[in-house]
């Protein structure tokens, strides 16, 4: 196969640039697919939600709490399924360098409400059982190094004292978007050690049919309108999308240096790429002197082009996607899930061929329509 | 004997597309790397200039933000009796208790999501108790009615934020009396009643936080001592300054690891990519090279002309991407301070020195990546290269 052995001889030539070309566009493709990620990771944190559950908040600020009273009254409620709770715990646990989420919630009714979050049938028994019960995310586990059946004791910043938990379970998420790194505990020991004020930080129900959201919504609200804590109701996702746009222009932000990082170092790389075949002018010269075609020409170094892109592309958009996946990275509880899309990876393997074609092209032209006569005397 | 940089100028100008591709790849490089500081440097000065040496921010022992953190009215009379807190004028002590919730407000853009911000409830004496604060439009608060100041930030980014308007918290309406700015601070994104407004509608009858001024600026740790001394409070106390700076660590290192990471990983690709078009350059101009060397130029001053010239593009590269950057000073972006779940906004900052940064990064650039093609200009034998 003279093409293929012309190609290879095109590749191994000078290996140092080789290599750099296939480096740099690596570099820029993984880090394209690395900042694209945290983009479609905060939108997917936006979307997440099941349709069917809403989110019952003060309507004042969503730190201030509501009455626990509420939950009957929503129970008793027109189309109204199951009915949950759960409070913002805020303690630190050690040096307090790792922060993690902490729950207080009604234990069987919760876990009924999120069958995305999966524990063993053993340990959400056990979990239900002891009032100083905590079930914690898995990740928690490799993070702490904590073992099933351990005490914990966090501080509390809201609930001042020590706190101490025994860890009855460990639950993993389904649902790669819900964060594999928070902890949940008996609502009522919480209520019975700050003297049972009978408080809720937020609702969560379930209906029937995701067409009734707003008709429900409303309903509740109009329900607690004239009380002291009126609420706001929405559909979950819409709750979970109000964090996530708390992330601001972020996203934009990463879009912009994306684009602008890729942009950069493809222009040079394509440069160099291109100055790298037009030094090889007195070569296709001789290559056309011996009988190849024009097109066999342009094939060549189009081929060369597409070869050397291509690698680069697998081993950034690859490399972005088993890096991200094989050390299950989700920045310290940031951005759960996070992990390359397909569609960055198609993205990412679009802008490689543009790439192929925006600095294999010209030179593959040039080689095609050379004359010899010039080419040759160009040289000496 | 040097080889002339009209020479390097002269090659340059030769192959402008090369020169221009080159160029501006490290342009976007320094655009992005000082951008990204100038961010990490907004949001650096929004959270300490927040802060005041003089001050004294007293929370509920054990709780780390105002969020997590009550204090009684009890309380707050024993901390404004205390003889470190300065007197003001009127011989009162200068000292603000502070209510202190998060709030959801519709946006302009964007009115099906709700942005968390900060309501603060203030005393009278907080307009003395914090030096930075300034007026800029109306007059303060009166503590009879349903009236609020906002920081500046919030102007344009929320509906019905003018003075003489009105914003709704709480189910009922608050007149817009006053903008305040305070150099830049994250209270710039507050919203300010009086306390004994925000009191009843909020929380009951806690404050968050309580903020005094020293009477002494270097008392600080005798203020600490007696106040966590003493045995009828349960409370931390520490400097405003330090509690800002600490608030601000989260995000900040966040964002100086995304600022290192990313231009790292840039400055790499862009490094390779310099040193593959002097490679490139250096092959092409292989005569050129034999020729100096037989009318008796030294190889030493070869590899200098060379990396001269590397640092040269580098550094209209560099030019190129300040100018390009420079635009984006002063805009206003925003994001959660994810310590108080509130959102705050800052500026991109731009300084000369982060300009200065850039411009040596992109010479750092454009040395490195002259480097190695240099010396092989250096080394090529005249017999070699001329063939």
């Amino acid at each position: 196969m003279k093409f293929f052995s012309l190609l290879k001889a095109n590749l191994f030539r000078s290996r140092k640039r080789t290599f750099l070309t296939i480096a740099s566009v690596a570099l820029a493709l993984f880090l394209f697919a690395s900042l694209r990620t945290v983009v479609t990771t905060i939108a997917a944190a936006a979307q997440f939600g099941s349709a069917r559950r809403l989110v019952v908040t003060n309507s004042t600020g969503f730190v201030l709490p509501l009455p626990v009273a509420y939950a009957n009254r929503l129970e008793a409620m027109e189309g109204i399924g199951t009915v949950t709770w759960a409070n913002w715990f805020g303690g630190k646990y050690g040096d307090n360098k790792r922060f993690f989420g902490q729950f207080a919630v009604d234990p069987e009714s919760y876990l009924a409400m999120y069958p995305e979050m999966s524990v063993p049938a053993d340990q959400k028994e056990a979990f239900f059982r002891d009032r100083s019960g905590a079930l914690i995310g898995k990740r928690l586990l490799d993070v702490f190094g904590w073992k099933v059946g351990q005490s914990i004791t966090l501080q509390g910043t809201i609930f001042p004292g020590d706190w101490t938990f025994t860890i009855s379970g460990v639950y993993t998420p389904t649902d790669a978007v819900i964060n594999d790194d928070m902890m949940l505990f008996h609502w009522e020991y919480l209520d019975e050690k700050i003297g049972r004020p009978g408080i809720a930080g937020w609702y969560i129900f379930e209906i029937d049919r995701p067409e009734d959201a707003a008709r429900i919504s409303k309903a509740v609200d109009d329900q607690f309108r004239s009380s002291p804590a009126p609420t706001k109701t929405g559909t979950e996702q819409a709750f979970n999308a109000s964090f996530a746009t708390m992330w601001g222009n972020i996203s934009l932000l990463m879009n912009t240096i994306g684009m602008a990082v890729v942009f950069a170092i493809l222009l040079v790389t394509a440069n160099a790429m291109m100055m790298s075949a037009r030094e090889r002018t007195r070569e296709i010269a001789v290559l056309k002197t011996i009988g190849f075609s024009d097109r066999r020409l342009f094939t060549l170094v189009m081929a060369e082009a597409g070869l050397v892109t291509m690698i680069g592309a697998v081993l950034g958009l690859g490399g972005a996607k088993l890096l991200y996946k094989g050390t299950n990275f989700n920045a310290a509880g940031f951005l759960p899930g996070f992990d390359v899309t397909t569609s960055t990876l198609l993205i990412g393997s679009g802008i490689a061929l543009a790439l192929m074609l925006a600095s294999g092209i010209a030179p593959a032209l040039r080689a095609a329509r050379l004359p010899v006569v010039t080419a040759l005397r160009s040289v000496e | 004997m040097k080889i002339p940089i009209v020479y390097n100028i002269r090659s340059l100008l030769g192959r402008p597309l090369s020169t221009a591709l080159t160029a501006l790849g490290i342009a976007l490089v320094v655009a992005v790397f000082i951008g990204m500081l100038a961010l990490a440097n907004g949001f650096a000065v929004a959270l300490k200039t927040t802060g005041s040496e003089e001050n004294v921010l007293v929370l509920r022992k054990g709780a780390d933000n105002e969020m997590s953190s009550g204090i009684d009215r009890a309380s707050t009379s024993i901390i404004a009796s205390f003889p470190h807190v300065k007197q003001g004028a009127d011989g009162a002590p200068l000292v603000s208790p502070e209510v202190y919730v998060v709030i959801p407000m519709g946006r302009i853009t964007d009115t099906t999501t709700y942005a968390n911000v900060v309501l603060r409830g203030v005393s009278d004496k907080v307009w003395d108790v914090r030096a930075n604060l300034q007026i800029i439009d109306g007059r303060r608060p009166d503590a009879a009615k349903n009236e609020v100041c906002l920081g500046t930030k919030l102007i344009g980014r929320f509906p019905r934020t003018g003075v003489g308007e009105a914003i709704t918290i709480a189910g009922r309406p608050w007149e817009v009396v006053c903008h305040f700015t305070a150099d830049g601070a994250s209270f710039e994104s507050e919203i300010w009643g009086m306390n004994e407004q925000v009191m009843p509608v909020m929380r009951g009858q806690v404050f968050q936080s309580v903020t005094f001024r020293l009477a002494d600026a270097g008392a600080f740790d005798e203020a600490k001592r007696a106040l966590e001394g003493d045995q009828r409070l349960q409370v931390d106390a520490q400097r405003e300054s330090v509690f800002y700076a600490k608030q601000s660590e989260l995000l900040g290192s966040i964002l100086n690891i995304l600022a290192i990471l990313i231009t790292s990983i840039m400055a790499v690709g862009a490094i390779f990519g310099a040193v593959n078009t002097m490679y490139a350059a250096v092959a092409s101009r292989s005569s050129e090279i034999a020729v100096l060397l037989t009318l008796g130029f030294r190889p030493v001053s070869i590899m200098v002309s060379f990396l001269a010239e590397s640092a040269l593009i580098a550094l209209i590269g560099g030019v190129i991407g300040c100018l390009i950057v420079l635009p984006v000073n002063g805009i206003v972006t925003s994001t959660t301070n994810w310590a108080s779940f509130s959102e705050i906004a800052f500026s991109f900052r731009i300084t000369p020195g982060l300009l200065l940064t850039g411009l040596i990064f992109a010479l750092v650039m454009g040395v490195l990546g002259g480097f190695f093609p240099a010396r092989r200009a250096a080394k090529m034998l005249v017999v070699q290269a001329i063939r």
